[in-house]
């Protein structure tokens, strides 16, 4: 039997302490966790900003160094930072080492990258290594001009070759957030399909228990099953929140592809066992016979200047459409020759679901909320583009109206706020990879 | 004239996410089985009622998954922009399960379920 504690969904959104130290009383083989994914969007791909704060990381990694170093087990963190970006394993590897040098503890730390190179790439290219996974267009040159970082997702074997090495804290880079946590029961020899399923239940935490949480949960991996349970006494595994669980954030229930191979989930059962746990049995791995990884790309699209304003007049949300078409087209055809584009997301109306809203769009609202915003080359840029069309709406004229002295109610000022360099994902593609363990390079140093 | 029920009213859990930046999906989670079977069987979770319920072209609906074992229904469109791209409203996916809590449910025989 091989166990398996993950304290948290994501390395910084937290757990409780005292569930931790419930977890650590089942005498867990390793702690693994996931720090991240493409979820929070591109811009931590492309910026290479930690997803949360270095402060808050810190506070998690000490306590699951001190668990960890107390029980003599390693300490798997996958996807550091958010996307897994090189600077990010760094990032995270520097608070590894002031938290080992803070406890007493004399570690071995391997950081495995995950970053791919723009070269690296191309001769997949040139090979027709490279196919569409969802993206719905083709990885070019020119997408290669338009992306500023490239990771790939790694496997199980580079964090199995780590940890075979010595490793008493794996920092990787973008990882299969499954892999990550099943990472240690395979190389331990488990069984690859169970493992991983194990990994994909485990890698949200406490998300598959009732009340579900950013928590403590427990695999542990037999020959032919594994068992579930959150390590708070506070909360459960159901057949309803496991089998929940195993929807959710993906398309295909039966079917889950990962770098190498697939997991074939239709023939899984869960049974309850007890109050408080879960025992699953039944997944496949279906090994490819060509090794693949996923590529994830971001490319900078620009800089973006928002703002914010309330409108309460009811002659003015009755022409709302045309005053912004028309706010619109003035702020492009005032910078031009320069590029400049202008977005609107109306609250109240269809800010939430824009063109999947069903709801008609005079509904009577007495107040509407307007994010404007605006992107182009270059932040200055955006900001001029932002006051101008911000401007233009405070004070635009119309037939009917009845209050001339401003149209827009602020809440701040400056009322147009710099959001930095915005980011698109311009990769999410599979490419063929050597070996599991070739675009991921290790390093250790003993600290 | 048969009696309806929204789905909200018949189903525990309605909600969405996005999965991967290129598609957005749906679960429809029920406690109960006969409701399960109820909107199973009044064939309201089609690739026509959620092209018509979301406005959206057949082609954008990516699958539709029925399983009895979970009591669930999972739905999953392809994403109306890459997640992030220009015009980006909900960068996670999760807000955008409120128009499958008012479709309405036409409920068989004497089958009139109260929400538990």
């Amino acid at each position: 039997m091989i166990s398996v504690l993950t304290p948290t969904g994501t390395l910084g959104y937290g757990f409780d302490a005292q569930a931790l130290a419930r977890g650590m009383r089942f005498e867990p083989d390793v702690i693994a966790v996931d720090a991240g994914s493409t979820d929070p969007g591109p811009a931590y791909l492309g910026s290479a900003e930690p997803l949360c704060s270095r402060r808050v990381v810190k506070g998690e990694i000490a306590q699951l160094l001190r668990s960890a170093r107390g029980a003599g087990i390693p300490l798997v963190i996958g996807s550091a930072g958010g996307s897994g970006r090189g600077e990010l394993v760094d990032w995270t590897a520097d608070i590894v080492r002031e938290v080992a040098r803070e406890q007493g503890h004399r570690i071995r730390l391997a950081r495995i990258y995950a970053d791919i190179s723009r070269e690296r790439v191309e001769w997949a290219l040139a090979r027709g290594e490279v196919e569409d996974f969802e993206a719905g267009f083709a990885v070019t040159r020119e997408t290669l001009d338009d992306t500023t970082a490239i990771v790939a997702q790694m496997g199980w074997e580079p964090i199995a070759e780590a940890l075979d090495a010595g490793a008493h804290v794996v920092v990787a880079g973008r990882a299969c957030d499954d892999l990550a946590i099943a990472a240690y029961p395979i190389a331990a020899g488990a069984d690859i399909g169970l493992a991983t399923h194990m990994g994909k239940i485990l890698e949200c935490g406490a998300f598959s228990a009732e009340p579900f949480a950013m928590d403590v949960m427990l695999g542990f991996l037999h020959d032919d099953h594994f068992v579930l349970e959150p390590g708070s006494l506070g909360r459960r595994a159901s057949l309803k929140s496991v089998a929940a669980h195993s929807l959710y954030e993906r398309e295909n229930p039966f079917l889950q592809r990962g770098p190498g191979g697939s997991v074939d989930l239709s023939g899984c059962r869960f049974e309850t066992e007890g109050e408080r746990r879960v025992r699953v049995s039944g997944a496949r791995f279906l090994e490819d016979s060509v090794y693949r990884v996923k590529l994830e790309g971001a490319g900078l699209k620009g800089y973006r200047t928002l703002c914010m304003a309330g409108i309460r007049c009811p002659t003015m949300i009755e022409r709302l459409d045309e005053l912004l078409e028309n706010a619109r087209r003035k702020t492009v055809e005032h910078f031009a020759p320069d590029v400049v584009t202008p977005s609107f997301r109306v609250y109240g109306r269809n800010g939430v679901m824009a063109e999947l809203e069903p709801t008609p769009r005079n509904g009577g609202a007495h107040e509407l909320g307007l994010l404007m915003d605006v992107t182009a080359a270059t932040q200055e840029l955006a900001r001029a583009a932002c006051h101008f069309l911000s401007g233009h709406l405070l004070h635009v004229a119309w037939p009917g109206q009845v209050n001339t002295s401003g149209n827009l109610a602020f809440p701040y000022s400056p009322s147009d706020i710099d959001a930095g360099a915005v980011y698109e994902f311009t990769i999410y593609h599979l490419m063929t990879a050597e070996s599991p363990t070739e675009l991921f390079p290790i390093h250790y140093d003993d600290v | 004239m048969s009696e309806t029920r929204t789905l909200a009213e018949l189903a525990a859990i309605i909600r969405s996410k996005n999965a991967g930046p290129f598609r957005l999906t749906f679960d429809i989670l029920f406690d109960d089985e006969r409701a399960f079977l109820t909107v199973v069987t009044a064939n309201v979770i089609s690739r026509d009622t959620m092209a018509a319920l979301f406005g959206i072209d057949r082609a954008q609906i990516s699958s539709i998954h029925v399983l009895p074992e979970g009591l669930a229904i999972k739905v999953t469109l392809i994403r109306p922009r890459a997640q992030c791209a220009a015009g980006e409203t909900d960068v996670y996916g999760c807000q955008q399960h409120v128009p499958l809590m008012n479709l309405s449910v036409p409920l068989a025989g004497n089958y009139a379920p109260t929400r538990g």
